[in-house]
């Protein structure tokens, strides 16, 4: 029985059938939803923070209002992608306490300190043009509630990116000052945005059976070598480097060749060592924590009410 | 033309605006609650779009009067002003404190902006009065969000009455101040409403009417000059560069 339950998901799947809630479907497929979903929304979250260092230094008004409304953005993202989840049959608040526990992840990126008003450029530009990179495919997702929140988030997350391309390209047009901040910011963020990628194909333990469930619908590599096609391109236009003397176009290949990513790092950050991965859990936990005695006067409130309407 | 009295209102009314929406989306990604983290950003956003619509009004009328050559724009009068020509509420400028602090201040301050503007929209200068009109449903929603907050806490928990009874401490003393050079009528409205929400939030109004003053005139609580050095740091630190 079980087994042909299983054929019958796989070839909905391989006829292109979105898969919804109340399909039956493996525990494995829900199981990896349920990491992938929620790691994505954990990293919409903890993305806030970063750009959020910056909202209240921002070096304009225009500026603060685009970053503001952006970030305010990522929120709406965290909240479709937890409600995907939930279709799953796990709670919002089970996923915020694995986040906090750590045995759920986020993606590593945000683990990178902001140091400059460029970094706001630069994370509009690479990080989440890396982001739309992974996620434009997963509006085909083969998981219906993803897909459709995918389309939602990918839709901003262009603008996003846009509005990150034009401050850098406002600082390439700028000062001398203005200039080398916005180089450094992309020096420092380049090899990290590449890794968002994540593991090499051969070394990506979950891809293959995403592959063949669409969940995924591109390897690592494959993004990764669009991702750096494309950025070789625009760094052009904005008038500096990508900090990888390796990087070369190779007529033969049709692509980019590039240097030899740190994985050592990658593993190093996902393992809890990057610069900020404390601070930015400490500050997830610490605004949790500070919001527990609204939620439960909230919840409080709310009970009074509905007692007090059944007594009316 | 506009004399410098009526240049200095539209300061007073851009500095509130920036201000409290500053301190707002210092929330933003610390919230309590997800969609709430995401209304208090909401909020935040709506009062900036606010400041830049009075200075970027206000730099229209400078410039207007102007004979030196730098025209004055909305970044400037927000980033390359010092302190002491902040004219803001001192209300506005005072720390988040916690979620009950910070509705409390909305709540009251909201509460002023919606009969002020109610005012406003029919100011003899149209384009005062289409800014007034437009705050206006944004700071409709303002009053209704904080103002159910105010009533949560007041009626929740214990310990989230408490810190509502705390906020009302803390920035009653603030309050007078929005009503100097109002009309006694506005400050009649803005006591019955809230006198109306701390009632079904079983709060009391303080009878201390002791009033700290002097925002608009640059008197300033220790708290404004900390905002500005964060604020404008950027526009200080590279002077004359677009961004």
């Amino acid at each position: 029985m079980e087994k042909n339950l299983e054929t019958i998901f796989q070839e909905k799947i391989d006829a292109e059938i979105r898969i919804e809630p109340k399909d039956w479907m493996p525990e494995k497929y829900r199981q990896t939803l349920i990491r992938q979903i929620s790691q994505h929304a954990h990293s919409e979250i903890v993305g806030m923070l970063p750009e959020g260092n910056w909202i209240t230094r921002a070096p304009s008004l225009r500026r603060k209002a685009i970053l503001l409304a952006k970030v305010q953005d990522e929120a709406g993202h965290g909240l479709y992608l937890y409600s995907a989840a939930e279709t799953l049959g796990i709670s919002r608040d089970e996923m915020t306490e694995q986040l906090h526990t750590g045995k759920a992840k986020y993606s590593s990126i945000f683990n990178y300190p902001t140091l400059s008003w460029a970094d706001m450029g630069v994370i509009g530009w690479l990080v989440d043009g890396a982001a739309i990179m992974n996620q434009v495919p997963l509006c085909r997702s083969s998981f219906g509630p993803y897909a459709r929140a995918m389309v939602r988030v990918c839709k901003e997350e262009s603008f996003h990116q846009r509005q990150g391309f034009e401050i850098l390209l406002t600082l390439s047009k700028g000062t001398e000052a203005q200039r080398q901040m916005a180089q450094d910011a992309i020096d420092r963020w380049w090899w990290p945005s590449i890794m968002m990628f994540g593991p090499k194909d051969d070394e990506s333990p979950n891809s293959i059976l995403s592959m063949k469930w669409k969940i995924k619908r591109f390897s690592n590599d494959e993004l990764r070598q669009k991702f750096i096609d494309v950025i070789a391109e625009q760094v052009k236009v904005l008038g500096f480097t990508l900090p990888d003397k390796d990087l070369k176009w190779n007529e033969t290949r049709k692509h980019y060749d590039f240097g030899s990513i740190n994985w050592d790092e990658f593993w190093q950050v996902i393992q809890g060592n990057g610069p900020c991965n404390k601070e930015r859990l400490d500050a997830r936990k610490k605004a949790w924590a500070d919001g527990e005695w609204v939620r439960d006067a909230a919840t409080a409130y709310a009970n009074k009410k509905a007692k007090q309407n059944k007594a009316a | 033309m506009k004399n410098t009295e009526q240049i200095n209102q539209l300061l007073h009314l851009a500095d509130n605006a920036l201000i409290i929406g500053h301190r707002n989306s210092e929330w933003c990604g610390h919230g309590p609650i997800l969609e709430q983290d995401i209304a208090i950003s909401n909020i935040a956003l709506d009062y900036i779009g606010q400041a830049r619509n009075f200075y970027q009004y206000a730099a229209t009328c400078i410039n207007g009067n102007a004979t030196d050559t730098k025209p004055a724009t909305e970044d400037s009068l927000a980033y390359l002003r010092d302190v002491r020509d902040f004219k803001n509420h001192l209300i506005t400028e005072l720390p988040n404190g916690d979620w009950a602090q910070t509705n409390l201040r909305i709540f009251l301050f909201s509460t002023y902006q919606y009969f002020l503007y109610q005012q406003l929209q029919q100011d003899a200068d149209a384009q005062i009065g289409a800014i007034a009109e437009k705050s206006l449903k944004e700071v409709t929603y303002h009053v209704r969000w904080a103002g159910d907050w105010v009533i949560r806490l007041g009626d929740g928990t214990e310990e989230s009455k408490a810190r509502m009874m705390n906020a009302v401490d803390y920035l009653w003393p603030y309050t007078g101040e929005l009503f100097l050079d109002t009309p006694t009528s506005i400050q009649q409205q803005w006591l019955q409403k809230v006198t109306a929400v701390f009632e079904e939030a079983g709060l009391v109004i303080p009878t201390n009417t002791w009033a700290q003053k002097g925002g608009k005139e640059g008197n300033h609580t220790e708290h404004l000059g900390y905002i500005l050095a964060e604020m404008q740091y950027i526009q200080r630190a590279y002077p004359n560069s677009e961004w």
